[in-house]
């Protein structure tokens, strides 16, 4: 069974194109980076991917569920992060993590339990009693990422999480979500920073639209540095 | 069916933390009917006379008529707050999360919907408490038999908060809600002038504040405060709220309403 499958995907802003028959499949536990210059295509394809906008062309499956025919079982297995923060910042990480829970329809014991675990796991434990307000970029990232752990899903998602981190926080949280995929989660990681990319990562690089290539990071690369062959790739280079 | 009621718990209890923080909401919330019934119907009880109508058996003075008015205009600023709130969520982000639960969006809508309905309730009997202390009253039992009349009218305008959340794009966008739609909807109703006032001046008029459903909400709530159901006043409510909801769950339908937008 296929973590995530894309399968034709095309949608448009009137006149403007801004995916076009995007296709690609990722297997159980492995770690996707979806590399694209700004306006490539990658934040329609999150907001298709979390059914915030809806296509007739093509065909989105989420752990083997339609998400055009099978909404809520589709979502039900998916772990989102998106790219602009999403905490209610008057609430404590652990009340952010039981509201979300609740949407879910996790309550009383059996939250608490997936709250805690999730926020070990993320090494923020310590911290459940604070306002979100109060964490600084990093562990407000990690608690997005805790929270989109909670109910278990078989695909996470994440937008650019990255964005505005110092480069030790992005080290932390790169390095973490690189040990979820070990675990067996399929992991979509969208961004435009070739350096969070690893040699042995699968690797889809989005341009104007389309899949422009679809392999391992390091064959992509080929004998050049990755961000070298990504701008030529892209027509950015010089 | 406990997901359900779980995710209902969790929104109620989010709007009501959200309305708690803000106490300066509270208090204008408070404040504003406060003003009219205490300041302008003192000063245009001379003005205008009120004579018999129904469900007052006696003549009535100008603050007693427009208290239920004063209901109402406490839930539709309600309503818009809320509505305020979701645009709010929507640019910040958290909107997101509520959209891509695994639980029906139908479900979700209407949750937000009693949450914010709950509040507004709340706020208009502290309203009829402070009245009541300045020894504007209604039978005392009629404080139980408004309750019905005030949810029911709550949902119609927190309905009407949530269709206009989805067209707004911009938080920026939300002071022309305030000229065309409450000020409208309250002046153009038969919150503070009856309706056969309201004839005598302009016919248009009259058919338009007849037309409005929130000088139904008010009627409603007028008459159940003196025990008594207006019938015509729920049919015309029930209506508005029926399409004010399937406009709102036709614009957050991701196929349709949300199109074109990145939020």
């Amino acid at each position: 069974m296929s973590g995530l499958r894309v399968s034709g995907l095309s949608y448009a802003y009137g006149a403007k194109q801004a995916l076009d028959r995007v296709s690609f499949d990722l297997a159980p536990g492995c770690f996707c980076a979806l590399l694209g210059p700004n306006g490539a295509g990658k934040s329609t394809l999150f907001a298709l991917l979390t059914r915030l906008l809806t296509t007739p062309e093509g065909r989105i499956e989420i752990a083997g569920y339609d998400l055009s025919r099978d909404p809520r079982k589709a979502l039900a297995r998916l772990g989102i992060v998106f790219q602009q923060t999403t905490l209610d910042l008057d609430l404590t990480v652990r009340q952010n993590l039981m509201y979300f829970a609740a949407l879910h329809g996790i309550a009383g014991r059996d939250a608490a339990c997936r709250i805690d675990a999730a926020l070990d796991r993320l090494a923020i434990r310590d911290r459940a009693g604070e306002k979100a307000r109060a964490l600084n970029g990093g562990h407000r990232r990690r608690t997005e990422i805790a929270r989109a752990l909670l109910h278990d899903p078989q695909v996470l998602l994440l937008d650019e999480p990255t964005v505005g981190l110092d480069a030790a926080a992005r080290q932390a949280i790169t390095d973490h979500v690189h040990e979820l995929a070990g675990t067996g989660i399929s992991v979509l990681w969208a961004t435009h920073l070739t350096d969070e990319v690893r040699g042995d990562d699968r690797l889809v690089i989005l341009h104007r639209a389309r899949v422009l290539a679809d392999g391992i990071a390091r064959d992509i690369a080929g004998d050049a540095p990755l961000s070298d062959r990504f701008l030529h790739l892209t027509g950015q280079g010089a | 069916m406990t997901g359900y009621l779980t995710a209902l718990r969790a929104i109620v209890w989010r709007e009501a933390l959200r309305f708690v923080h803000q106490r300066e909401r509270f208090i204008a919330a408070l404040v504003r009917p406060l003003v009219w019934l205490l300041v302008f119907a003192a000063g245009f009880r001379a003005a205008l006379g009120v004579s018999i109508i129904a469900p007052y058996a006696t003549y009535i003075t100008y603050e007693t008529y427009i208290v239920p008015g004063l209901c109402g205009m406490i839930m539709l600023f309600n309503g818009m707050q809320s509505s305020l709130s979701l645009v709010y969520d929507r640019e910040m982000g958290s909107m997101k999360l509520l959209l891509t639960s695994p639980l029906p969006r139908g479900w979700l809508l209407l949750s937000k919907l009693i949450g914010s309905t709950a509040i507004s309730v709340l706020q208009v009997y502290a309203f009829l408490a402070i009245a009541a202390a300045f020894g504007i009253t209604a039978p005392p039992l009629g404080y139980l038999t408004v309750l019905p009349a005030l949810v029911v009218t709550g949902v119609m305008l927190g309905a009407l908060g949530l269709l206009l959340s989805s067209f707004i794009s911009q938080l920026e966008n939300f002071a022309g809600v305030m000229n065309f739609v409450i000020f409208p909807m309250f002046f153009l109703s038969s919150a503070l002038y009856p309706l056969w006032k309201m004839a005598e001046s302009s016919e248009l008029l009259h058919a338009i504040c007849a037309f409005n459903p929130f000088t139904h909400g008010v009627e409603l709530i007028r008459f159940a405060l003196y025990q008594q159901l207006n019938l015509p006043a729920l049919g015309w409510v029930l209506l508005a709220t029926a399409i004010f909801s399937l406009g709102a769950i036709r614009g957050y339908d991701p196929a349709r309403g949300m199109k074109g937008r990145k939020g």
